[in-house]
Parts: structure tokens; C-alpha cells; sequence
């Protein structure tokens, strides 16, 4: 029995960490079929965002609750982002996926970057360079001949704003120095540290227990699924949502604004990540590639579930989850102890990285045999 | 929603002395082939027109045109004066058209409740409050309500028809544009259907715009225009539709 329960738990730890982080990308791969390839650093952002909260509540009294705010803050953090993202790139790429998929790509390495070299300079020069830019663009936005000297006006703006705000990024890096220049996190990782509350573990057997973080994110998990539910099932965003996923063109005609609906979505998608990303924070070091760790399996989830239905994801990330812990921890091995051969086998694949070969194998077997996924939309509306 | 016996409420009035549809010199192409070739239609309000014209002249390219589902290059399309040009489906939702298109296109894993009530979208801001179905929609397709809760992917090909015609008129449309409401359904269906867009026509005073290949049902109309490789090359009073202009025209 112990075995059973030991790798049912830790499978389901895995499963509700590799769900959490596959909801937002599901959500947005059906209803757009956009890959957001830069999902992974949203959840990156995610976890910095948490790390940020924690240090700015250190030394208060809402210090032993920090990770709802984080929650929160993470959340809202990453829609925003995702938003800009979405109105700002992928918008123009609508029906052309290998770009979708270069320019997030893209997205995600520059986020990457950001995050290990952002410092107070870095974060004045954007703001400076943005704030001389738009707003150049908006003064000029009220000439009547704008749309003809847009291009050359861009072509002007851009250098002249960079300058200034490299030169005032320049002087003011010689007068503050190392406070201002220093970047916030740097290359190394950072450390996140669970709330009181949740340290030590729930013993469920004999010699094995379940850390209260990994309840806490099944627990995240599931409201988050709730949630979600909740939203497209019972309001009007959420019916619209539902309409634009099946038939885009029908919606558009009965006057839903699709355009908002694709910008909603993406946010809700992005902030889940940072949710996600709140949630792996307690399980491990932060750092900027944190976000590659997860993506892979966070497609293989959306892949192996079929496309637009969440049902799918959530079935393939406990069996995804499942099979990886049991292989890993070699949980079955006292049920195969009847034969040495098996146990090589087992043995031999008996790590992380080894039941990952595994996972992904299968994965590819199941590909071949269903190439839809688990729950494929069926019937003669699969086209419409 | 207010209600006054049987009668539809809450249609837009037509006063303003603008034809309801105006579309002059339109010109429509799939890549480089030419579909449109210089339409010239004009709907009147409270009118009912039928465009007729066999398969693959471009009816239903001209219908998505209104709709802005195509985008044209060259020619005008006004609703009661305003230019439609460059506005995105949703607007022109919005604005008072409602799309009935080929196919029906219900959305299938809704119910049919949201299904109607995605009607409502087409109301302006704030008008569609309650999330209500009015009466008035049972009233003209009284099979609707007692399936309120099925998927709307299951249900036939004529109570989708039914159910599409209703989620039009749900919106209160100044327009109705039907595309071949009756393809593929049942003869006791279409009689049934083309009551209710009588109805619809006789108590609402909006304008519609029909494609029909079903002769009982264009003669319901108070003005053909026939339609043949993408132009329009014959127009009048459906009481003049002699036979030899169905012959031509019509996939009979």
C-alpha cells in the first residue's frame, strides 16, 4: 500500500504544479491557437514578483501572509504584461503561427535578459525613452497630417529619445553609483522562503510526507481550476469567450468585440502563469531561466489533453505527473521484484531526467496512435 | 424587456428618409479572381428583397461583404446613410445588421439559451440588462423553448435555422439578412420558417435581405434582384417575376 499512496500523492504534487502552469497556455492555445512560447517567463515573472512581495513585507505584520499579496500581485503583474504582449505583438500575427511562435520566443529571451539585468538605471532609461517617445507620437497624433510623417517621425523619434535617455541614465549612474547601477537580482538565483505556515509536511505513510507547500499548490490548483470554471461558465466575459473559441467569424457577426475578447483571454491566460509562477517559487531557487523548465512539459500537458477543452489538460497532467514520479522514484519496484531483468530496467530509469526519456517517449507513442489528443472535438462542428 | 401583446417591441423606428441598404459599385475579390463586379442594390425600408441567381454567382460572398467578413475594393456600402467601409463585423452587429448566414453556424456547444442570448450583444451598451429571453421569440418559434437547455450542436438542421433566426432578431436588427434559410430542410420547416420571417417583417417594420433558391419563398418578397457571374442583371417587383426570369435564375 505504501508504495500506492506515496506515488499517488507525489504524482498528484507534480500533476498540480504541470496543470497549474498548462491552464493559462490551454486557455490561450484554444480559444487563438496562439503558442505563447514566452508562457514559461511569465511564470518566471511570477516567481520574482513573489520575491519581490516577500522582501517588501519582511519586516511587517502581514509578513506570515505575504504569499496571498504575491498571489495577487503576480497575477496582476503578469496579465498587464501579458496584455501589452498580446496588443502589442501577437495581435499582428493572427493566422500566422511559425511567426507567433518566433516573435514570443523572441519575447521570452529578452524577458529573460530583463530580469538579470534590470536595475534602477535600466528601469529610468525605459521609462524615460517611453515617456519621450509616445508622448512625441501623441502630440504629433493631433496634427492633422500625422498619418504622412508617421514613418519619418518614428524613424526620428526613436534615436533622439534613446539618446536622452541614455545620457541621463549615463550622468546620473556617475553621481548615485553602485545603488543605482547594481541590478536587482543579478544572474544568481534568489530564494523565496515559505511562510511559517507552511513548512514541515503532512505524514501520510510510514517515512514519507507531504510537504505543506505541495498541498498548498494542489489546493491553489484546484480553486484556480474552479475559478476558471466558475468564469467561463457563469458570465457574460466568459460566455463570449466560449462563443469566439468555437466560431470567431459567427461571433464577430452578432456583434461580440472579438478583438477585446482575444485581449481578455491572453491577460487571463498570462496571469495564470504568474500564478504558476507564484506557486513554483516555494519549490525551488528563482532565477531567469526558471520559465525553460516548465514550458516543455507545460505543451506536452496541452498537446497530450487536445486542443480547447480543459478537461483534457487536467487528465493529462495527473497522468503525465503520475508516470513521472512513479518512474523516477522507482515506486514500483517491489512489484516487479520478481524478476531481476525488470528491475534493471527499472533501476536504470529511476531518476529525473531518465523519467522524463520516458515520459516523453510515451508521449510520442500516444501522438502516434491519437494524434488529437485525449478529448479531440469531435463530430461535423470540428471544422466550423 | 417590454412587452405590448404579441407585437415585437423595441425595433429601431425608420424615419429617417435614408434607403435602409445602399450599396453602389461594389467590387469584391478572393485573391485575384473577380467575384463582385459593380453591384448596385438598394433596400427600402420595411422592404423585404430577395436576391436570386444560381449556385457560385457570389450571393453569399455579397452577403459577407455587408457583414464585413470580405473586405472590398472598390464600391460603398451604407446602412441608412452611414458607410460601412472599414468597420469590423462586430460594429456593423451593432449598428442594427442581423446575420443569418449560410449554414447557420449556431455555435454547437452552447446551450440554447446562450446561444439567443448571444444575441443580445448586438444591443448597444446597457440595453440588454436582464438576461432575459423575451417572449416574442417563443411567440415566432415556439420549438425553441422547450429545449432551452440543450447544446445547440444537436439539434436538427431546421431548429437550427429557427434558433439562428432568433438570435438575430434578439439583437432588434434594422436589417435582417437571411442567406438561404432553407438549404437542406424539411418542406413543413421552411413553411413554418418563412411565416415567421413574414411576421417578423409584418410587425417590426425592419428591411430583409434574402438569397433563396426556394420559389414559394421568393415570391414572398417585394423585390428581386437576379444575380449571374458576379453582376446584377436583373431587377423588379417579385409580382413581375415571369417564368422565364425564374428559369434563368433559379436552380430549379
Amino acid at each position: 500500500m505504501t508504495p500506492i499512496l506515496e506515488s499517488l500523492f507525489g504524482g498528484l504534487s507534480i500533476a498540480s504544479v504541470l496543470l497549474l502552469a498548462a491552464l493559462g497556455l490551454a486557455i490561450i492555445f484554444g480559444l487563438m491557437g496562439v503558442i505563447n512560447m514566452a508562457h514559461g517567463e511569465f511564470m518566471m515573472l511570477g516567481a520574482y514578483t513573489t520575491f519581490v512581495v516577500q522582501n517588501a513585507l519582511k519586516k511587517t505584520p502581514l509578513s506570515d501572509i505575504y504569499i496571498l499579496f504575491a498571489l495577487i500581485a503576480a497575477f496582476i503583474v503578469t496579465a498587464l504584461l501579458g496584455l501589452i504582449l498580446e496588443r502589442g505583438v501577437v495581435r499582428y500575427l493572427y493566422g500566422r503561427p511559425l511567426e507567433t511562435l518566433l516573435a514570443t520566443w523572441g519575447v521570452s529571451l529578452i524577458l529573460q535578459q530583463f530580469i538579470r539585468s534590470v536595475s534602477w538605471q535600466l528601469m529610468l532609461g525605459i521609462a524615460i525613452f517611453s515617456a519621450l517617445f509616445f508622448g512625441a507620437l501623441w502630440f504629433a497624433g493631433k496634427r492633422l497630417d500625422f498619418e504622412r510623417i508617421r514613418s519619418w517621425l518614428i524613424a526620428i523619434a526613436i534615436p533622439i529619445s534613446a539618446a536622452i535617455a541614455w545620457f541621463v541614465c549615463d550622468i546620473l549612474a556617475k553621481i548615485y553609483k553602485l545603488p543605482f547601477t547594481k541590478p536587482w537580482f543579478g544572474t544568481q538565483g534568489v530564494d523565496v522562503t515559505a511562510p511559517r505556515w507552511l513548512r514541515g509536511g503532512l505524514p501520510i505513510v510510514e517515512g514519507y510526507q507531504l510537504p505543506y507547500t505541495r498541498l498548498f499548490i494542489i489546493f491553489l490548483t484546484v480553486v484556480c481550476i474552479a475559478g476558471i470554471y466558475w468564469f467561463l461558465n457563469n458570465t457574460p466575459w466568459g460566455l463570449r469567450i466560449r462563443a469566439v473559441t468555437q466560431n470567431r467569424n459567427m461571433s464577430a457577426c452578432l456583434g461580440i468585440p472579438t478583438q477585446k475578447v482575444d485581449a481578455l483571454t491572453f491577460a487571463i491566460g498570462s496571469g495564470l502563469a504568474g500564478i504558476a509562477g507564484c506557486a513554483v517559487s516555494l519549490l525551488g531557487s528563482v532565477s531567469s531561466n526558471i520559465g525553460q523548465q516548465y514550458i516543455v512539459d507545460t505543451f506536452m500537458v496541452v498537446v497530450v489533453g487536445g486542443v480547447g477543452k480543459l478537461v483534457g489538460s487536467i487528465v493529462a497532467a495527473i497522468s503525465i505527473g503520475l508516470l513521472n514520479y512513479v518512474v523516477a522514484s522507482n515506486a514500483l519496484k517491489p512489484l516487479i521484484s520478481f524478476s531481476p531483468q525488470l528491475t534493471a530496467i527499472a533501476d536504470f530509469f529511476a531518476s529525473g531526467p531518465m523519467a522524463k526519456v520516458v515520459v516523453f517517449a510515451l508521449i510520442v507513442l500516444f501522438l502516434q496512435i491519437r494524434p488529437a489528443g485525449l478529448f479531440p472535438q469531435k463530430g461535423r462542428t470540428v471544422d466550423a | 424587456m417590454t412587452q405590448t401583446n404579441g407585437a415585437i417591441a423595441d425595433f429601431p423606428a425608420n424615419t429617417d428618409g435614408h434607403s435602409m441598404l445602399d450599396i453602389s459599385n461594389l467590387n469584391v475579390y478572393y485573391g485575384e479572381s473577380h467575384i463582385l463586379r459593380n453591384v448596385d442594390m438598394s433596400i427600402e425600408p420595411g422592404k423585404m428583397v430577395c436576391l436570386i441567381g444560381r449556385n457560385g454567382v457570389g450571393k453569399t460572398t455579397l452577403m459577407k461583404t455587408i457583414m464585413g467578413l470580405l473586405v472590398p475594393r472598390s464600391g460603398s456600402i451604407r446602412l441608412q446613410g452611414k458607410e460601412l467601409r472599414g468597420l469590423p463585423p462586430d460594429r456593423r452587429a451593432k449598428l442594427g445588421i442581423g446575420y443569418v448566414p449560410q449554414g447557420r453556424e449556431v455555435i454547437p456547444r452552447l446551450t440554447i439559451k446562450e446561444n439567443l442570448l448571444l444575441g443580445l450583444e448586438a444591443l448597444p451598451k446597457g440595453a440588454a440588462k436582464a438576461k432575459e429571453i423575451p417572449e416574442d421569440i417563443f411567440e415566432l418559434f415556439p420549438v425553441l423553448k422547450t429545449m432551452l437547455n440543450r447544446m445547440g450542436g444537436d439539434l436538427s438542421g431546421g431548429q437550427q435555422q429557427q434558433l439562428a433566426i432568433a438570435r438575430a432578431i434578439m439583437g432588434r436588427p434594422r436589417l435582417l439578412v437571411l442567406d438561404e434559410p432553407t438549404e437542406g430542410i424539411q418542406p413543413s420547416i421552411i413553411l413554418e420558417i418563412e411565416a415567421a420571417v413574414k411576421k417578423i417583417v409584418r410587425e417590426t417594420g425592419i428591411s430583409v435581405l434574402l438569397v433563396e433558391q426556394h420559389l414559394h419563398f421568393v415570391r414572398q418578397a417585394d423585390w428581386y434582384y437576379a444575380m449571374q457571374k458576379g453582376s446584377i442583371v436583373a431587377s423588379g417587383a417579385t409580382s413581375g417575376l415571369s417564368k422565364d426570369v425564374i428559369q434563368e435564375f433559379l436552380a430549379v
